[in-house]
């Protein structure tokens, strides 16, 4: 028999608070830059509009707005740049606190993942506290891998403060110490079919939040192009709506495969599970309705009429079904799949 | 770049205009609507709705016994529920129409998609845009004159090298005026990109089929053996049986399966965890059939046994006290494991004892089994631990007619007690009958006696034979490997187009242009000037001396801007 580690089991439970506290600081400091930023941004702005007070209102400024710039001005809402490079703007030092804290959180949120792992003498995702912290740190991992290429920090605020959110699910809702795991889930498809569909969440979480801005920042859009005020004055920071859904698409197309295989590696375990690969379990059902709206959202991506704004609402109707699958389905709803260890 | 939208629904038609009368015309007008992305979009998203009521109510494919207690439960709502078959939603008529109408739709997109792309792999890639700085990624080289001259790279021959490069790279080449003063070649690739998009799609019909099939020929059917007891796979073997549509009795290999031990082991070493089960291991002896050897298999859960065509999956298990039951005259009315139901972790397990053969009354029994037996506070029996440390059966006895007799089948985990008489009960002066191993129960009023001999354990198992699986398994496998050349291959345009300058220098010009939106692309137009740099580079007694330049700023600053990179390479 495996032997479980209690003792190294509380140590990991220590680390993801220590975890939890350094994301929550990170996450006041996303705030920090958004605020500050868009102060900054609304001050050059000022400026700008005082000095050339014969152009157009609206300088159009990079997120890196360059101090007395005298770049054109062409009309339009100001944002940050399509491109998501880290262009040479001003130093966005909260910003830069707030990436740097969550590397920080980032690591000890891993070794409490590992920690567990160890101690469990398995893969640490066999309940739901475990789903939702490994779950936790793929969505926090995947955030830092896509910051090395993009700029996006400016979702920072958004992604931080879901992970915090899942963490702290998990460490009050779904608290469970350490331990073995039944014979229905002791199989190598547990590794496969949860790691592929933990990493696929996490990526649908990250593309949810962008699809959020995305509309926010498409309403501010037609706002300011009918003549209206700037009210959502810290979107400056966000880039516009058509590169957010550009490359959230990207980032949905390669979780919605993540999903089709999950979908299929689970079918797989069902066949050896229980004898039949697919028997609409409830699981299984929202499994496939996540799939099926996903699907449907990359068929709109091709529909004329369906594109921008509809396609984000379906982005968004896709992550609100996996949560809900995860959260009410695995706790409410009665089925073969009912080991969450709640 | 082209227009998304119409780039991405080639093969669909646009908005059909209302439609010219006539019967035909309207036929027509409904299957353009049919097969239209939009259709698509919104027959996809209605199956996602449609799906959700399934997992709201009881199905009866799941579980058939709880639809009929929600039935008795609601027998207002019940019926109306029924009726719109929300008990069945995946069989129902409006499911499987939302899904068959989704394929034929997909049918009617696919095919005319499949036709258009065999033509599209066969005809040649597109003629050479007049103005390539038009494309959104383009660049230009030159060839200075000494070096031109030196390695004899003339117009025509710097096309064909273009040609040669970019064919290499997988692309599809068409050199066009080679003769001419502008010589340039067309090339194309990623038609991988709307192969693996049709086998998407066609393996989705692929996966439905096989489904189908497999609920044409196969079949399932449950059983619960008892440590001992053999299973012989025969249609009256079985305790529930589900054949498919097109199932016939001789598709039944007539194998055995013996139970000879089922052992659990439960966690014992974590506090938090205590009692939790950790292995399931039955021990079988099987046979292929009457006369074959037999043979020792292990069935574990997630680990299910082959045999005769079908699979065997451990899916349950509990406990079977062995009782004998006498009658008011002494005889055995009933002897051997009785299967009991668990109802909890701790295999607090449901008891229903029938003794239709005892005279002069028929007897019956309903109470808990509790494998380690404790009594709380209050006085109530419950149950501490999983295994039989202290193995009780609590009862109450009833007298009277089973109900056996009418024909009607009944389930044998329950006891009907409305035309029973209650011997004693735990609230009756006498009390229930609390047996411990080994102990006998005498019945009020010389009914008879009851005695709990021996435990046993059992297992339930799933049996299942459906031939259409592997195909299933192969289509998803398609589908999975189509959808990611559909997503992640970028279909792409390339042209280069030379020219002579009088002074000698060969000037080199390049466009690419992909379809739909690529962030991808200006990678790739990078890529393509350094195959072509390098190569007029990589060959030194070819272009001797002098370097090679890349002229001209890419253009209008979405060009592949890579000069400072080829800077580096070329010196
Ligand atoms: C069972 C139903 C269907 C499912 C699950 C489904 C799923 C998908 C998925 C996941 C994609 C994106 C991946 C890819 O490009 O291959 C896609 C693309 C596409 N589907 Fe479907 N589809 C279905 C039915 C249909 C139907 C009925 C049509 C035609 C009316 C259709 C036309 C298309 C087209 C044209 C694309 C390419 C879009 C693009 O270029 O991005 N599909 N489909």
């Amino acid at each position: 028999m495996k032997s479980v580690n209690t003792e190294l089991g509380a140590t990991s439970e220590l680390f993801m608070l220590l975890a939890s506290i350094a994301y929550v600081v990170a996450l006041i400091f996303f705030v920090l830059d958004l605020v500050k930023s868009s102060r900054t941004i609304g001050a050059v702005e000022a400026r700008l509009a005082a000095g050339q007070a014969q152009a157009p209102a609206q300088a159009k400024v990079l997120a890196g707005a360059r101090g007395g710039a005298s770049a054109p001005v062409p009309a339009g809402p100001a944002m940050a740049d399509t491109s998501m490079d880290y262009s040479a703007g001003p130093r966005r030092s909260s910003a830069r606190i707030a990436v740097a804290l969550t590397v920080v959180a980032t690591v000890i949120h891993g070794a409490a993942v590992l920690t567990r792992g160890i101690a469990a003498d398995r893969v640490p995702w066999g309940n739901m506290y475990e789903f939702c912290t490994t779950g936790a740190l793929v969505v926090s991992l995947i955030f830092l891998i896509t910051l090395t290429r993009k700029d996006l920090r400016f979702v920072g605020s958004f992604v931080i403060g879901l992970v915090v959110i899942m963490l702290c699910a998990a460490t009050v809702g779904f608290a469970t110490p350490v331990a073995n795991l039944i014979p229905a889930l002791q199989s190598y498809w547990l590794i496969v079919h949860v790691s592929i569909a933990v990493a696929s969440s996490a990526l649908f979480t990250l593309t949810f939040a962008m699809s959020v801005l995305q509309l926010i920042q498409s309403s501010r859009e037609a706002r300011i192009a009918a003549g209206g005020p700037d009210k959502a004055g810290f979107m400056r920071l966000v880039p516009p709506a058509l590169s957010l859904e550009n490359l959230s698409y990207r980032l949905n197309a390669i979780a919605f495969v993540g999903w089709t295989f999950t979908l299929i590696a689970g079918a797989i375990w069902a066949e050896e599970a229980w004898g039949r690969y697919w028997g609409w379990d409830t699981k299984e059902v929202w499994t496939f309705v996540i799939w099926t709206v996903y699907a449907g959202y990359l068929h709109a991506r091709a529909t004329k009429g369906w594109t921008g704004t509809r396609a984000a609402w379906l982005s968004i109707v896709g992550y609100l079904c996996i949560v809900f699958n995860f959260t009410i389905v695995n706790i409410y709803f009665s089925g073969l799949h009912s080991y969450s260890g709640v | 770049m082209l227009n998304k939208d119409t780039a991405r629904t080639e093969g669909t038609q646009p908005d059909a205009a209302l439609p010219a009368l006539g019967f035909t015309g309207t036929l027509r007008w409904a299957w353009k609507q049919l097969t239209s992305m939009r259709i698509a979009l919104f027959l996809l998203l209605l199956l996602a709705v449609a799906a959700v009521p399934g997992s709201l109510f009881p199905q009866r494919s799941a579980n058939p016994a709880v639809v009929t207690t929600y039935l008795q439960d609601h027998p207002d709502s019940g019926p109306i529920l029924d009726w719109f078959q929300l008990f069945d939603v995946y069989s129902s008529v409006w499911f499987s129409s939302i899904y068959l109408l989704l394929f034929i739709s997909l049918i009617g997109c696919v095919t005319p998609r499949a036709i258009a792309h065999a033509k599209a792999v066969r005809a040649k890639p597109p003629a050479t845009p007049r103005r390539l700085s038009r494309m959104p990624v383009y660049g230009t080289l030159e060839i200075p004159a000494a070096q031109a001259s030196g390695a004899a790279i003339t117009p025509a021959s710097a096309v064909a090298d273009a040609a040669a490069l970019l064919k290499k790279r997988g692309y599809r080449v068409d050199v066009r005026d080679a003769d001419g003063d502008r010589p340039s070649v067309a090339a194309e690739r990623g038609f991988s990109k709307e192969l693996g998009n049709l086998v998407f799609h066609s393996s989705l019909i692929g996966v439905l089929v096989s489904v189908a099939v497999g609920g044409l020929f196969g079949y399932n059917g449950q059983k619960v053996i008892v440590e001992g007891d053999t299973f012989v796979n025969t249609l009256v073997g079985y305790d529930a049986f589900t054949p498919g549509t097109n199932f016939s009795d001789d598709q039944l290999e007539p194998y055995s399966i013996r139970l000879d031990a089922f052992d659990v082991q439960f966690d014992r070493a974590l506090e938090s965890h205590y009692g939790q089960p950790l292995d399931f291991t039955a021990s079988l002896t099987t046979q292929a059939g009457p006369d074959a050897e037999p043979k020792k298999q292990t069935l574990k859960v997630n680990a299910p046994v082959d045999i005769g065509g079908t699979s065997v999956y451990l899916v349950g298990n509990g406990y079977a006290p062995v009782i004998t039951v006498r009658d008011g005259e002494g005889n055995i009315a009933v002897q051997g494991p009785v299967v009991t139901i668990p109802s909890d972790g701790l295999y607090t397990s449901l008891a229903v004892i029938k003794a239709p053969d005892a005279r002069p009354e028929q007897l019956g029994f309903v109470g808990f089994f509790l494998p380690t037996a404790f009594v709380d506070e209050k006085g109530v029996s419950f149950s501490r631990d999983p295994d039989p440390f202290n193995p009780q059966l609590n009862l109450n006895s009833y007298a009277g007619d089973l109900g056996l007799d009418g024909g009607e089948p009944k389930n044998v985990y329950v006891l009907d007690t409305d035309n029973l008489t209650e011997l004693n009960s735990r609230n009756s002066d006498n009390g229930g009958i609390v047996l411990g191993l080994g102990e006998t129960y005498d019945l009020p009023e010389g009914k008879g006696s009851i005695t709990f001999d021996g435990l046993k354990r059992y297992i339930a198992v799933d049996i299942h034979h459906d031939p259409a699986q592997l195909g299933a398994l192969v289509f998803s496998v398609l589908a999975l490997a189509g959808l990611s050349a559909s997503l992640f291959i970028g279909r792409r345009r390339a042209w280069v187009r030379t020219g002579e300058h009088p002074d000698g220098r060969v000037l080199v010009e390049y466009g690419l242009l992909a379809r739909g939106e690529d962030p991808r692309l200006p990678a790739e137009g990078a890529a393509v000037e350094k195959l072509l740099t390098s190569h007029w580079l990589a060959h030194p007694d070819k272009a001797g001396e002098n370097q090679l330049q890349p002229a001209g700023a890419p253009a209008a600053g979405t060009g592949a801007g890579t000069d400072g990179d080829n800077g580096k390479d070329i010196e």
